[in-house]
């Protein structure tokens, strides 16, 4: 067995530090900024349990993303339901969504299944546009209920329970990776045909990856509404969530879970802050410019080049 | 809405009209994907860009169809270039090209549409020509003249790719790189070669294409996303890389579209192509006309 200590010693570590910064004066616009941050974390490393273990390149994170958004967004107008069981039902709904698009899908092999999960988003989105109990086109306004007791304020509240989401989202990835599921997928990758003729369940190990990296993706959507007081089927749908879900991991690198989320908060925070100071669609130009570079120049990521940085630190010794 | 044959009728005609259009638009994909194997998903944030250059030209009094004639042997160098540097930096390093090929592309895409929105901004932009804002009166029907004008540059570009593939030197070796590459190796020929020349024409084929594009509609920077949807489902229910394939699925696509769009409003219309590219890819993923 693994020594398993510093790992979730360091998660425990992560969740309080950040219900102590929740609780703390800190600005309330770091809050606003943390969690977007937060949300890509687990965004990204829901992606890397499919895209980055098993090589299955996933367009459709906006398609989990906004579905879970939605199922929240009906729970609570329909019974006023509270964030956990909103968190929960949206990681159920999109989950069963992955699954069902892995039924149909997973057969496909390279970009046919890429483009059939951009597919998804698409009908998704045309769904809620046409459903008028969910605003339709024009989006619903929500209000937020009173905030639960040792929180100042909702972003308070939401930027905390993003926090605990992750540090669960980075915990499954990593168990997956370390264990004989995540071997299985990596086996998929590399050789498909030669890890089925070595008894590997290639369809039934691609289905579990393509189902909890959509109930991730969902369960990082359901905060959204709240988040925004809103939602429309643009925004929620948007193909930004999706190339930002892929390049974040293809930047931080795939192979290992620490990549998605070192990916997720440089990209993430680059992508706060050229927001605020720049304009919106730069922010979206640096995101595809980095993906290309990164693709391009170093194809492991970041984690690949510290990788090389410490051979080469090594043999000039 | 209640059936009547005569909106029937309508939609099927206009479904016609469309279909040789989405023909028009995937044809360049049906080269670079379907007979190259490249995961050109840029392919539609190429046409938009397309679409643009066209509209500066009009601005100088250019008719958009010349334009987008104009434009193609620009947009061949584009091309090529691209092909040049897909080919230096993934499809000669082999193994995990796949995913790093898709998510150049995918990036490629973003940037494109970006770029377009930096530049001209999120308005949408038309062309103006004689042709452009009249209808033509057909019984009782009344046909957009952009709409003809369309479905006639369409009809010549397929002709002419179709013939071009298959009776000159070229586009037949353009077809044996697609059958069978390491034999066209052991001949002595360079598929690389060949596949840049390829590429190059589908990209400028592309141009014309975006040209039509803003004839039929004002265009915006993010139009290219739906129209992934609409170019992919073509050449995959065609079965990758057949010319007549291409024309008999877009009139498939463009007429279900057309019939969808008038019995349940425009609001569905966007969902059609997807629907249709996830049902050929669950049923029949080697498409109508597979090879």
């Amino acid at each position: 067995m693994r020594r398993d200590w510093p790992f979730w010693a360091g998660a425990a570590a992560t969740v309080a530090l950040a219900a102590a910064v929740g609780l703390s004066g800190a600005n309330e616009y770091f809050f606003y900024a943390s969690f977007v941050v937060l949300q890509f974390v687990v965004l990204a490393t829901a992606w890397n349990i499919l895209g980055g273990y098993a090589g299955y390149v996933n367009f459709g994170t906006a398609a989990f993303f906004g579905i879970g958004a939605y199922t929240a967004v009906v729970l609570f107008k329909a019974a006023g339901a509270p964030l956990a069981v909103q968190i929960l039902a949206a990681a159920a709904i999109s989950g069963l969504l992955g699954f069902g698009t892995g039924l149909l899908t997973l057969r496909l092999r390279g970009i046919f299944f890429s483009i059939a999960t951009v597919a998804v988003i698409f009908i998704m989105e045309t769904a809620m546009v046409n459903w008028r109990y969910v605003g339709g086109a024009t989006g619903v306004q929500l209000l937020r209920p009173p905030v639960m007791e040792p929180f100042e304020s909702y972003t308070r509240m939401l930027f905390v329970v993003m926090a605990i989401l992750a540090v669960i989202a980075v915990s499954i990835a990593r168990y997956i990776e370390v264990s004989w599921i995540g071997r299985g997928l990596r086996a998929i990758r590399d050789s498909e045909e030669a890890a089925e003729c070595f008894g590997v369940p290639t369809l039934q190990l691609k289905l579990f990856a393509c189902t909890v990296s959509g109930a991730l993706m969902g369960a990082a959507g359901a905060a959204m509404p709240m988040y925004m007081s809103f939602i429309e089927p643009p925004s929620s749908f948007s193909l930004t969530y999706s190339v930002s879900a892929l390049a974040m991991p293809m930047i931080g690198g795939t192979s290992h879970w620490l990549g998605p989320v070192i990916g997720a908060i440089l990209l993430g925070s680059v992508q706060q802050i050229v927001t605020v100071t720049i304009s919106n669609e730069i922010n979206v130009l640096v995101v595809g410019v980095l993906l290309v570079v990164f693709v391009v120049a170093a194809p492991d990521g970041i984690l690949g080049l510290l990788k090389r940085l410490k051979w080469l630190l090594r043999s000039s010794r | 809405m209640a059936f009547s044959f005569e909106l029937l009728l309508e939609a099927i005609l206009f479904g016609v009209l469309l279909g040789c259009f989405y023909a028009a638009v995937s044809i360049g994909l049906s080269v670079s994907f379907g007979l190259l194997d490249v995961p050109h998903v840029a392919h539609p944030a190429i046409m938009v860009l397309g679409s643009y250059c066209t509209y500066l030209l009009n601005r100088y009094g250019l008719d958009p169809i010349v334009a987008g004639i104009a434009l193609m042997p620009l947009f061949f160098i584009l091309g090529v270039a691209i092909y040049r540097f897909y080919y230096e930096t993934f499809e000669k390093r082999g193994s995990e090209a796949g995913v790093r090929g898709l998510a150049f592309f995918f990036g490629l895409a973003f940037i494109i549409e970006v770029g377009l929105i930096l530049v001209f901004g999120v308005d949408q932009r038309m062309v103006e020509a004689a042709y452009i804002g009249r209808s033509l009166a057909l019984g009782e029907f009344r046909i957009p003249w952009r709409m003809v004008v369309a479905f006639g540059v369409a009809l010549v570009l397929t002709a002419a790719l179709t013939i071009y593939l298959s009776r000159t030197f070229t586009g037949r070796a353009i077809k044996a790189v697609a059958q069978d590459e390491p034999a066209l190796r052991l001949m002595g020929a360079n598929p690389v070669r060949i596949k840049q020349w390829a590429f190059g024409i589908a990209t400028g084929v592309t141009a014309l294409a975006g040209a039509m594009l803003i004839v039929v509609g004002p265009v915006e920077p993010s139009l290219d996303r739906v129209y992934i949807g609409r170019t992919f489902a073509v050449v995959v229910l065609a079965g990758l890389g057949s010319m007549t394939g291409t024309l008999a699925a877009g009139l498939i696509l463009g007429i279900s579209e057309s019939i969808v769009l008038m019995q349940f409003g425009a609001s569905w219309a966007p969902a059609v192509a997807f629907g249709l590219l996830l049902v050929v890819l669950g049923i029949r993923p080697q498409g109508l006309f597979g090879r």
